[in-house]
């Protein structure tokens, strides 16, 4: 009898590869949020987070800007989204490509373009440090907020809207009954793209000069100070928001595309 | 009118993304050191990048990580949906679970608890540059498994089993029948695994040696400092990546309507 190679078996260094890289790391990071500098048990870790105005604090403020630049990037690209399916212009899939191109270029340097042009609109950029990071990460997650809407809004039927019309709909209930129930994926998928990013990145607010500490900042202060215990404690804090959120969207994204983001080639 | 109105948010919004960029790109191309100074045409920024060798040793060694990562994450990411896909269904379903868990991480905490593992608890060194390139392989794998996936899906299993039928080895088929139906997903794979590469900040700062900086490190760090000579240059150094992402990106988006075509073609 002939033994036949199985494929799934090429999936073997796979495993182990996100086994030692992934699935390890969550578990040692667990251990040391719960324990203390000689390696005892401890959920004092835990305790500091919640009873510390500082963490609290700083975990509320990135909340709210996340909050602020989710709400901004919609606003701005779900218009833009709209336009680019439902009108017709030429070229769509060029003006596509240019909305999200700036997702491939290295965010550092986008951000220093972006300073420069600030620096010249408002002379010291040190004087608005909470607009500027706005601003900042607005313009670094709109390309990411652009795609999944696009995606989902140009699978809606373009015959619906269409229909709507000639039964009687007023622009406007089309939008509300039809364009934005059936974008809700797309939505859901967006805002999850860019929440979490606007909670963590830390980078944005230290290079527009803005010394308020988010969700980021604490794991990177922990880090520089040898702290592993509380640091890790962040990332766990960290681990359960995207846990929940992931578990919210999943009821509402049915479409499993969107969430790869960056993959439209 | 309304028309009107809308495509001018269109170019609103694009002229947001895109004014910073070419604003930069402009100034580059000068001597001047900040913008809104007009200064006279000059090349210096761009001889800079070349010359100096700080400069270019951090450029090349990005482009050595990203392409060095993204070749490892290509493999295992591929040989990773190949088997998953011929995997029993909740083999299947656990795989694509944990492949989610990098895609929808906060890069911060990404590198935070790799560092920890490899770098506390195992006392890896990061002048091997093994946690370095590991963190930006965790970083792509999953893109890649998730850009390959929907190509098996499309496949036509039955060639697999006709080669075999007719006397193919198992690899000889996988390489020969196997790999070119899903050639697709492992190219656009490898390529969103260079530019995820090149986008990082937060694996490379907890990850990296001493030494060595990435774009992304090295441009945190010269903002920080106030060397103009160093600042300008960056200028050069993010117009001539922003060419170069337009070119990938007109190349790639020809070759994939090219290939839709193709398949129209063909069907």
């Amino acid at each position: 009898m002939r033994t036949y190679f199985q494929r799934r078996y090429l999936g073997i260094p796979y495993v182990l590869f996100m086994a030692f890289f992934v699935i390890a790391p969550v578990i040692v990071i667990l251990y040391y949020a719960f324990t203390n500098g000689e390696g005892q048990f401890t959920i004092m870790n835990l305790v500091g987070f919640f009873t510390s105005g500082n963490t609290i604090g700083t975990l509320l403020y990135s909340m709210w800007i996340a909050f602020i630049v989710t709400a901004l990037c919609l606003l701005i690209a779900y218009p833009a989204a709209c336009v680019l399916t439902l009108s017709h212009i030429k070229r769509k899939n060029a003006i596509l490509l240019l909305l999200i191109t700036p997702m491939w270029i290295n965010f550092t340097l986008r951000i220093t373009a972006l300073k420069e042009v600030l620096t010249l609109i408002e002379g010291n950029m040190a004087l608005y440090p909470f607009i500027n990071t706005v601003i900042g990460m607005t313009y670094d997650f709109l390309p990411f907020m652009i795609l999944p809407l696009y995606n989902t809004i140009s699978k809606i039927d373009a015959d619906l809207p269409e229909v709507a019309k000639d039964l009687g709909a007023t622009d406007r209930q089309v939008l509300s009954k039809i364009i934005l129930p059936l974008s809700m994926p797309g939505i859901i998928s967006g805002v999850t793209m860019v929440f979490l990013p606007a909670m963590t990145n830390y980078v944005i607010l230290d290079m527009l000069y803005n010394s308020t500490y988010i969700m980021g900042s604490l794991i990177g202060s922990y880090f520089a100070a040898y702290d592993w215990h509380n640091g890790s404690m962040i990332s766990i804090v960290l681990l359960i928001i995207i846990f929940v959120i992931t578990l919210i969207t999943d009821r509402f994204s049915a479409d499993d595309e969107d969430r790869k983001g960056r993959n439209l080639l | 009118m309304k028309r009107l109105m809308s495509k001018t948010w269109l170019v609103i919004v694009l002229i947001f993304m895109y004014l910073p960029i070419l604003m930069l790109a402009v100034y580059s191309f000068t001597d001047a050191d900040n913008m809104g100074v007009i200064g006279e045409f000059s090349l210096d920024n761009y001889k800079r990048l070349f010359v100096t060798p700080e400069l270019r040793n951090m450029i090349m060694g990005t482009f050595l990580l990203a392409f060095g990562s993204a070749v490892i994450a290509t493999i295992i990411g591929t040989c990773g949906a190949v088997g998953a896909f011929y995997s029993k269904k909740h083999t299947r379903g656990a795989l694509n679970t944990i492949n989610q868990i990098p895609v929808v991480n906060a890069d911060v905490v990404t590198g935070f608890s790799i560092c920890i593992f490899l770098i506390v608890v195992l006392q890896m060194s990061k002048d091997t540059f093994v946690p370095l390139i590991c963190g930006h392989a965790v970083l792509s794998v999953p893109f890649v498994y998730l850009s390959v996936i929907p190509k098996l899906k499309q496949m036509d299993n039955s060639v697999y089993e006709a080669a075999l039928d007719m006397g193919a080895r198992p690899h000889t088929a996988l390489f020969k029948v196997v790999l070119p139906q899903i050639r697709q997903g492992i190219v656009s794979g490898f390529v969103m695994a260079v530019t995820l590469s090149l986008d990082d900040y937060f694996i490379a700062t907890y990850m990296k040696p001493a030494t060595f900086d990435t774009i992304s490190t090295y441009v945190v760090n010269a903002t920080k400092g106030a060397q103009t000579e160093i600042k300008t240059a960056l200028w050069a150094l993010s117009t001539v990546i922003f060419v170069l992402v337009v070119l990938a990106v007109s190349v790639m988006n020809l070759n994939v309507r090219k290939n839709t075509a193709k398949e129209v073609n063909d069907a």
